[in-house]
């Protein structure tokens, strides 16, 4: 996708962060508060300690396997805005495996282990909805996406008010918490698993070289940039689509389990934390390109941990840190934009 | 005692569907253009606070309205350049400005949250008001309600009914042959990209000032109506009458779930409210599989009879969007 015209633009790169960033510099002057200052801590606030370094690698986990699913549905063409709910299914089967095994007697590992693979079954049945329903029914995804995030999300609540119901009375803190070993063993004295940030750089690996060097890959990028060529020419584009939304719904759906068996331990109301949306705009900030998603990844998981501080220390809104990440983008769009049409022009 | 019960449920339900009447009025005209802005959640968010902002700050609901279709404009206007101008993908930017801009409606408006401020005051038509039935339901509201009646109409007759209108239909669906006799295709698609904007924008200040007064952050319960609101156009075949049908249709879902929670306890209510959703995708689906392949290959292989009555239903039930939709538009 106009990759050629992209690639070697670094200083244009650098042009459209320098001028998100001065964006966001004239929105706080606009607002009485000290750009400097507030940037500044937006993105070093993630470095000030070893606890907050390991904030930003845990933090970045479900982002980079949400981003590592993306970059499947966007190589096949695909708008996966659905990937919300996907997330949210695979944390919701995870629970309720591991709810089964409450009492059971087994090995935590297994428990885990199978709550995990529930999990992503879950986000891998959702995704596959979705692309039924535009294979066969050609409801456009982006669509079905976001009706289905909405019916994921109230599942969820239902779920916490309903059938898993804390003892006595339901309320948005969630279900009760799962016993403490169902949970991934943390490292000494840090709130981190290593298991989850090998299952993200494994998430990560196996996309790129499914894109990179595999038949299944290839056939997949055909269909994105032209299905009706690759049609033609033989390939099942049907099939390469679902193929497209059920790889990255699994890996969604293990984001999903993530949240739960590494995170919180239990169902809550907004459990996929807009961790599908934020890899929807690293997978476009780093123009679809594998290699750059870890980096990324770990730098909008770094503003993420470092608007904690926000309100704390210049008592600003935590939600600058969502201007930021969406003003990169927007900008790195247009500059993009810009030098194409220059070299038209010259 | 029922009966005046449910006159008043269906006027609250015509009250609350005019923001979205506005927002389906406004995304209608942009997509008509061949422009889709996907951004229309953040949009009604970012007008929402601005509107109340400026309202409360200066105690004019008018400025505020006005402040709110600038920015809505505004953002109209961006898309408009991103991916007229500089070519970039329409979903993209689309997609960006709407977490951005709902984003910067939670910073800039966190000031702002809690606090009071105007709203537009309840304005029933003299005479009109006391016709029964038909005056409750009709005419006795503000005029943030009048206005979407109005503008379902204006909107209606421009498309279908006025020669600029017609020039609209052909940018959309053809704009070579638009552009051969002499329209000029981008302009048009900025206009109306800014104008439909503008219109969107009506709506987060008809939230903020009138449906639902006030601005409380996170918790104003204006997340996500932007991205159904996106729905409802499609749902409308692009056409402003059924769009604003849709958004009815909505609110009235929304208002039997409410209301029928007590009776039918049976089901939790999470599923009723959620309901309108897979709804939407049911009718999406209804209004696109016709032209699926699948249907296609098995409708070739119906006897010449059946083929025919099949073929009938799927067109009835068929929505095409304008065949420009998403595109780029370049001369030769």
């Amino acid at each position: 996708m106009l990759k050629d015209a992209r690639v070697g633009g670094w200083g244009a790169r650098l042009i459209g962060i320098g001028l998100a960033l001065g964006f966001v510099a004239l929105i706080l002057l606009a607002t009485g508060a000290p750009p400097f200052q507030a940037i500044s801590l937006l993105i070093t606030g993630a470095f000030g300690s070893t606890r907050k370094i390991v904030d930003v690698i845990a933090t970045s986990v479900p982002l980079l396997l949400a981003t590592s699913g993306l970059l499947i549905t966007f190589a096949a063409g695909l708008w996966n805005i659905g990937i919300e709910g996907q997330i949210t299914l695979g944390a919701i089967f995870t629970v309720g495996a591991l709810r089964l095994f409450v009492d059971s007697g087994a090995p935590p590992g297994v428990a885990i282990l199978v709550g995990m693979i529930a999990g992503m079954i879950g986000g891998g049945l959702w995704a596959a909805l979705a692309g039924l329903l535009k294979i066969y029914g050609g409801v456009n995804e982006i669509f079905s996406g976001l009706g289905l995030n909405f019916v994921a999300t109230s599942a969820t609540i239902w779920l916490i008010f309903g059938p898993w119901r804390r003892p006595g009375v339901g309320s948005m803190s969630g279900t009760e918490p799962l016993p403490p070993e169902f949970a991934l063993p943390q490292l000494p004295d840090m709130r981190i698993s290593a298991w989850a940030v090998l299952l993200s750089l494994l998430g990560i690996a196996l996309v790129y070289i499914l894109l990179r060097g595999t038949y299944i890959g290839l056939k997949l990028k055909a269909t994105g940039r032209n299905a009706r060529a690759s049609f033609v020419l033989g390939i099942p584009t049907s099939r390469y689509t679902l193929v497209a939304f059920v790889l990255c719904g699994l890996l969604a759906g293990l984001a999903g389990a993530v949240q739960v068996t590494a995170v919180y331990n239990r169902l809550i109301p907004s459990i996929s934390s807009g961790y599908g949306f934020l890899g929807l705009l690293v997978a476009m900030l780093i123009n679809y390109q594998v290699i750059w998603a870890i980096p990324v990844a770990l730098f909008y998981a770094a503003l993420i941990v470092g608007s904690i501080q926000l309100p704390i220390q210049l008592r600003l809104d935590s939600s600058l840190a969502g201007v930021l990440q969406g003003a990169l983008v927007l900008f790195v769009l247009i500059i993009d934009g810009v030098r194409q049409r220059l070299r038209e022009r010259g | 005692m029922e009966f005046d019960q449910l006159i008043i449920g269906l006027a609250g339900v015509i009250a609350t569907a005019s923001p979205i009447v506005f927002a389906v009025l406004g995304e209608t005209l942009t997509e008509r253009a061949g422009v889709i802005n996907l951004s229309v959640n953040g949009m009604i968010l970012l007008t929402a606070m601005s509107g109340f902002a400026v309202a409360a700050t200066t105690g004019s609901v008018l400025l505020g309205f006005a402040a709110g279709m600038l920015i809505g404009a505004l953002v109209g206007a961006v898309v408009a350049f991103t991916s007229i101008t500089l070519r970039q993908s329409q979903v993209a930017i689309g997609f960006v400005l709407a977490l951005m801009t709902r984003d910067l409606a939670y910073y800039l408006g966190s000031p702002f949250t809690g606090q009071n401020g105007p709203r537009v005051p309840p304005a029933p038509i003299p005479l009109l008001s006391d016709i029964p039935v038909v005056g409750p339901l009709f005419f006795d509201h503000d005029l943030v309600v009048y206005l979407s009646f109005i503008l379902i109409a204006v909107t209606y007759l421009w498309l279908f009914r006025t020669a600029p209108g017609l020039v609209l239909q052909g940018v959309g669906e053809r704009p070579a042959s638009a552009y051969v006799r002499g329209v000029d295709v981008n302009r048009q698609r900025y206009f109306y990209t800014i104008l439909g904007g503008a219109l969107v924008g009506l709506a987060g200040p008809a939230y903020s000032l009138s449906i639902k007064a006030g601005w409380q952050g996170t918790i104003s319960g204006l997340d996500g109506i932007g991205w159904i609101a996106l729905a409802i156009t499609i749902f409308g075949g692009w056409n402003p009458l059924r769009a604003a049908t849709g958004a009815y249709f909505f609110a009235l879902l929304q208002w039997l779930s409410l209301v029928l929670q007590p009776v039918l306890t049976g089901i939790p209510s999470q599923v009723l409210q959620v309901a309108p959703f897979p709804l939407m995708i049911l009718t999406l689906l209804l209004v696109n599989f016709g032209s699926t392949e699948w249907v296609r290959r098995r409708l070739s292989a119906l006897p010449e009879d059946q083929r025919r009555a099949v073929n009938a239903l799927i067109r009835r039930l068929n929505v095409s969007p304008p065949s420009a939709l998403g595109t780029n538009f370049r001369k030769q």
